[in-house]
């Protein structure tokens, strides 16, 4: 991912083996649904630009293009901007020239609710019914493109694209798929090197070259200390995907079913048999955040034996109490906010399905959400005594637990929560992303 | 004989989300011991749905022979980043199925 960091060595390399294209994702839903929903990246401008930096110089004197997808973690057309000025900033520094192509993907939810009542949204398992108004909830609305507006930008000149959301193999396969090569072998590369070195067998040791052709691909690794086995390479269709064998794509579906994975030597892996069936429909899948309220959280240390002892009954009357005092001091509805008593050392991480209960001490994180952040802090200000002091019902003396700071309450701000698992069927495979390109000069 | 779990006899058992509202399970297996678990049915969608508490009827099972693999991918009980989700990236799912323990 651009700015997890790469040895430079290994672009090097790529492109003395003699790269046609430099490929990177620069985003995922994975860190969660707070990037999309207020446009911020992940990753901070010095560990993206060092990244961009290395690449550009690179990519522009090989005479190669550099494509970048899901720019900003999450795609926005503020993403996309962020990125794009680092690009042009390093453009004047290092007095590099090249043409910049922008591919925007945000959606505008007035253009999906038409589309909605056109019937043109479907939903995608697990499936939840999609109104107008969860459509107009969202802040940020992203189309995941495929290749072509990818390849449209390259076949207009671009040497640099800057995509916004895309599926994490569209910029890889765009440049092959424009060269006419088959489409099963290169979704079924670009799925497999979409993660760079996670193919190999020491996933931090950058990135791979991956070679298409008319029967099949190719994978070599660019860190002469890493390798590529036909495990490694086979196991990462199953990376992050729930179904091992498919994969949709806006144009259709790969199956790897038959697929074969072959060892051409101790680091290098072919792979041959991959199939791409097209879909019927042309679809984009769409990525939705919506603010779902605010955020006060509190932190406090239990060492107490007797109440880890007891702990299940400890937070049973603290619920209790907290929704209590709620109703009885602020007079806020039950339905107008929520809270989460996470017990970190008992069972927080696994919750119900924790099978050991073995603690001698448990921090409690305890999290509210309501409809503005004033009531949330207030709630959790309602909750602080109890943090520190309630006892166990019918204790004969009073606890005291441990904040680890002061004030004890933290404002998280706005929540989100992704609102969209959803398909569109558009016009064209184009008309959903707005292009704009752009010549960056040493002048 | 004593007790041994998935987790003991595979190469690598781990989970992560797929997509925000999907989670997936790859167990990681040496052949005979893949052949002997898919052989017996040793992880069915019941005993899935019994372990994380999810329907089974909603749980997908896959079986990877090139590999060695089986995947299991069921519809995330709480949503990725609601107030009630606890393991934002699924991480750390893979622990009750890799301490299932194998008849």
């Amino acid at each position: 991912m651009l700015g997890a960091g790469f040895p430079t060595a290994t672009i090097d390399r790529g492109i003395e083996l003699g790269a046609d294209a430099i490929a990177v994702d620069a985003g995922s839903t994975d860190s969660g649904p707070f990037y999309l929903g207020t446009g911020q990246a992940k990753t901070t401008t010095a560990q993206v630009e060092h990244d961009l930096r290395v690449l550009l110089l690179s990519a522009v004197n090989a005479s190669i293009p550099l494509l970048i997808g899901s720019c900003g973690t999450s795609g926005t057309d503020s993403g996309v901007n962020w990125i794009a000025g680092m690009a042009r900033r390093i453009a004047s520094e290092a007095h590099l020239a090249f043409t910049l192509a922008c591919i925007y993907s945000e959606q505008d939810a007035d253009d999906l609710v038409t589309a909605l009542n056109d019937g043109l949204i479907r939903p995608l398992a697990p499936a939840r019914a999609l109104s107008e108004a969860t459509l107009k909830s969202c802040s940020h609305i992203v189309g995941l493109m495929g290749h072509e507006p990818i390849s449209a930008a390259l076949r207009a000149g671009a040497d640099v694209v800057l995509a916004g959301r895309a599926t994490d193999t569209a910029v890889i396969a765009a440049v092959a798929l424009d060269h006419g090569l088959p489409a099963g072998p290169t979704w079924h590369g670009a799925k497999t090197v979409e993660c760079g070195g996670m193919c190999t067998t020491n996933p931090t040791a950058g990135g791979v070259l991956l070679e298409i052709d008319h029967t099949g691909f190719t994978v070599t690794p660019l860190d002469a200390g890493a390798a590529c086995t036909p495990t490694s390479i086979a196991a990462h269709m199953l990376y992050e995907n729930a179904n091992p064998f498919e994969l949709r794509e806006p144009p259709g579906t790969l199956d790897t079913t038959d697929a074969t994975y072959r060892a051409l030597d101790a680091r290098v892996v072919r792979v041959e048999g991959s199939v791409f069936e097209p879909a019927d429909t042309y679809t984009i899948k769409l990525e939705g955040s919506a603010p779902v309220g605010y955020e006060t959280v509190t932190i406090v240390g239990i060492r107490n034996p007797a109440v880890i002892a007891d702990i299940e009954t400890w937070t049973d009357f603290l619920t209790m109490l907290v929704d209590d005092r709620v109703s009885t001091v602020l007079g806020v509805a039950r339905d107008a906010y929520d809270f989460d008593v996470s017990r970190y050392g008992y069972d927080a991480v696994l919750g119900p399905l924790e099978p050991e209960h073995t603690s001698h001490e448990i921090g409690i994180l305890f999290r509210v959400r309501a409809g503005d952040q004033a009531t949330a802090t207030a709630i959790a200000k309602v909750a602080n005594p109890m943090l520190l002091h309630l006892p166990l019902p019918h204790a004969k003396s009073m606890p005291s637990f441990a904040f680890p700071f002061s004030p004890a309450e933290i404002e998280r701000g706005a929540a989100y929560e992704f609102v969209l698992n959803h398909t569109v069927a558009p016009a064209t495979p184009t008309s959903m992303f707005r292009t704009e390109i752009t010549a960056t000069s040493d002048a | 004989m004593p007790e041994v779990t998935l987790g003991e006899i595979a190469d690598m058992v781990r989970a992560k989300n797929a997509g925000p509202f999907w989670i997936t399970l790859d167990v990681f297996l040496d052949a005979e011991h893949y052949e002997a678990i898919v052989h017996a049915g040793t992880l069915s969608a019941e005993t899935i749905g019994e372990l994380y508490n999810v329907a089974p009827d909603t749980v997908l099972i896959f079986h990877v022979p090139t590999i060695n693999a089986i995947k299991i991918s069921f519809p995330r009980p709480a949503r990725q980043g609601s107030l009630h989700d606890h393991d934002m990236h699924a991480g750390q799912q893979d622990l009750p199925l890799a301490g299932l323990v194998i008849p």
